[in-house]
């Protein structure tokens, strides 16, 4: 995988030394109709971490993804993300806060009636970023995925791994502090599905985004936790020495049962968990 | 399947009400400040006005054909057949005209407006369009909305030309009446009102059918099966909204401009 780095967007970067979590939820519950979706959910994400969000089909875990986006409310609780409360925001202002915040959605959302240049470059024209410089930018974000061989095609005559790079590739262009990855790797097969754990990690690696992710394949976030990208070799590689057996301290777990958090802790913490649900539900 | 109870049905209805209401003072906002997407609207326009000339010509000819074959008929008991001209004229500018231009338009883009925009939502093409920091009422609904209501109004007075063209046609080749004479009653006996009244109408139906698609389209739920229900509501609804609202316009304008 070559070496690739993405030029930092038009948006403004919060100091490094800024302690406020960036996504923050105190007991947040919501409910479809009758039935409760979520219930009570707190948790945070600092600076920097990757947040995987793990759990059976169903739980609500892609609600929970929505909902730090600000496309869901909640019926009650309060979501920060960065430091700024968003229930109460209105929907012209979120439009401004979205803008530091990139999207991968479980079928990729690609737009059909644009292609794969428009596709990524759509926030570059809605900003009116001038056309030479938003193409440049695209050209970087399609070599960060690998396909930028596929910039005139559209979504149609892509396939379905290719889909899911393209909106990767959408999400990061404006180099956002903030990615949320739903199901990045649903449905697709195990080895277009390591390309893609690849991309996310790349990009922890590289740009050091905090993020959240979805997936209910552990094998994946395993991989996640387990492996680095190598900015150097351009590779990504098992760490054999370092602290806590090269495990990366800044992906940690979260996991969803029923609309309920079952576990939040890092990665050691999950392995050596004793409760019976999470070693049944890790085996 | 269990019946739902009048409690809960009344509540899903003005809650409908309630979110239409919304979406449509939405898109009008949309027009008056920025951003404005010119390029979707003339997009809209060219599929809406241009796409749909071929059935608008079809319909108003056709109509008018059959309008001069059936009112002469009418027209010979009382020795009045020299009135088809007039009696075509007036039945296609002030009522045929718009409401079947409207009823067409309908079948044809609330239709396709509530199956793209209601594809777009199961595919969550609208739920990334807010992430990307797009309000999908104003990249979608609105440049529909304004394409709608403008175009209608050049497709209505399309039909009408060619609903009267029609008439003569009949008239002169199958009922052997003097084209001079059809083409100067049918002048004479339109008046102002009958044409405000006739031109009005389109932008009520053009409202009608862009808010109408685009509601059901973007509250479309339940994967393709949801889209085709979209489709079908969007249309029965539109299709039904036209002619209430076309009764209380003829009333206003009888109202304002008398018969």
């Amino acid at each position: 995988m070559p070496e690739a780095t993405l030029s930092p967007g038009a948006q403004t970067v919060d100091p490094p030394d800024d302690k406020t979590p960036v996504v923050e939820f105190n007991d947040v519950s919501i409910t479809f109709d009758v039935k409760p979706v979520l219930q009570n959910i707190s948790f945070s994400v600092d600076r920097g971490q990757t947040l995987i969000l793990l759990g059976p089909a169903g739980t609500g875990k892609s609600v929970l993804l929505k909902l730090a986006n600000g496309l869901l409310g909640p019926d009650s609780g309060s979501i920060r993300i960065f430091g700024q409360e968003i229930t109460t925001m209105p929907e012209r202002d979120l439009y401004k806060l979205r803008a530091r915040i990139g999207m991968v959605f479980q079928e990729s959302a690609l737009f059909d009636s644009l292609n794969v240049e428009d596709n990524v470059a759509y926030r570059l024209h809605e900003e009116g970023v001038p056309e030479a410089e938003a193409r440049a930018r695209v050209v970087e974000a399609l070599k960060f995925v690998e396909l930028e061989q596929t910039i005139d095609k559209y979504p149609s005559e892509l396939s379905g791994g290719m889909r899911r790079r393209v909106s990767i590739a959408r999400a990061i262009i404006t180099g956002p502090d903030l990615i949320l990855y739903d199901s990045p790797t649903g449905g697709l097969d195990p080895i277009t599905s390591t390309t893609i754990m690849e991309l996310v990690m790349k990009q922890r690696d590289v740009s050091h985004t905090t993020s959240l992710l979805v997936t209910h394949r552990l094998q994946d976030a395993f991989i996640l936790a387990t492996h680095r990208f190598d900015a150097a070799a351009g590779m990504v590689e098992l760490p054999k020495d370092g602290p806590n057996h090269g495990i990366d301290e800044s992906t940690k777990f979260l996991i969803l049962n029923e609309g309920s958090i079952v576990f939040h802790g890092s990665t050691e913490e999950l392995v050596h968990s004793t409760d019976p649900w999470i070693q049944r539900f890790l085996e | 399947m269990s019946l739902p109870s009048p409690e809960v049905y009344i509540k899903k209805q003005i809650v409908a009400v309630q979110e239409y209401s919304i979406l449509s003072a939405t898109a009008i906002s949309g027009i008056f400040t920025p951003p404005r997407y010119w390029a979707d609207i003339f997009t809209q326009m060219d599929s809406i006005g241009v796409g749909s000339m071929p059935i608008i010509i079809l319909t108003g000819f056709f109509t008018g054909c059959v309008l001069a074959l059936q009112s002469v008929t009418a027209l010979k008991e009382f020795g009045a057949v020299s009135m088809t001209g007039s009696l075509v004229a007036l039945s296609m500018v002030k009522e045929l005209g718009p409401v079947l231009t409207g009823l067409m338009i309908s079948g044809r883009n609330a239709a396709g407006m509530a199956s793209e925009l209601g594809s777009m939502k199961v595919t969550e093409q609208l739920d990334a369009m807010r992430a990307l920091g797009t309000d999908p009422i104003r990249k979608l609904v609105t440049p529909r909305l304004i394409a709608t209501v403008f175009m209608l109004f050049f497709l209505t007075i399309i039909a009408d030309a060619f609903g009267i063209a029609g008439g003569a046609l009949v008239s002169v080749y199958l009922l052997g009446l003097n084209a001079s004479s059809y083409l100067h009653t049918s002048y004479r006996s339109l008046v102002y009102g009958d044409v405000v009244q006739g031109l009005t109408k389109p932008l009520f139906s053009g409202f009608i059918i862009a808010t109408v698609g685009c509601y059901f389209g973007m509250k479309t739920t339940g994967g393709t099966q949801g889209v085709g229900r979209a489709t079908t509501q969007a249309v029965v609804v539109s299709s039904v909204l036209i002619i209430v609202v076309d009764l209380l316009v003829t009333r206003a304008m009888i109202g304002i401009f008398g018969s």
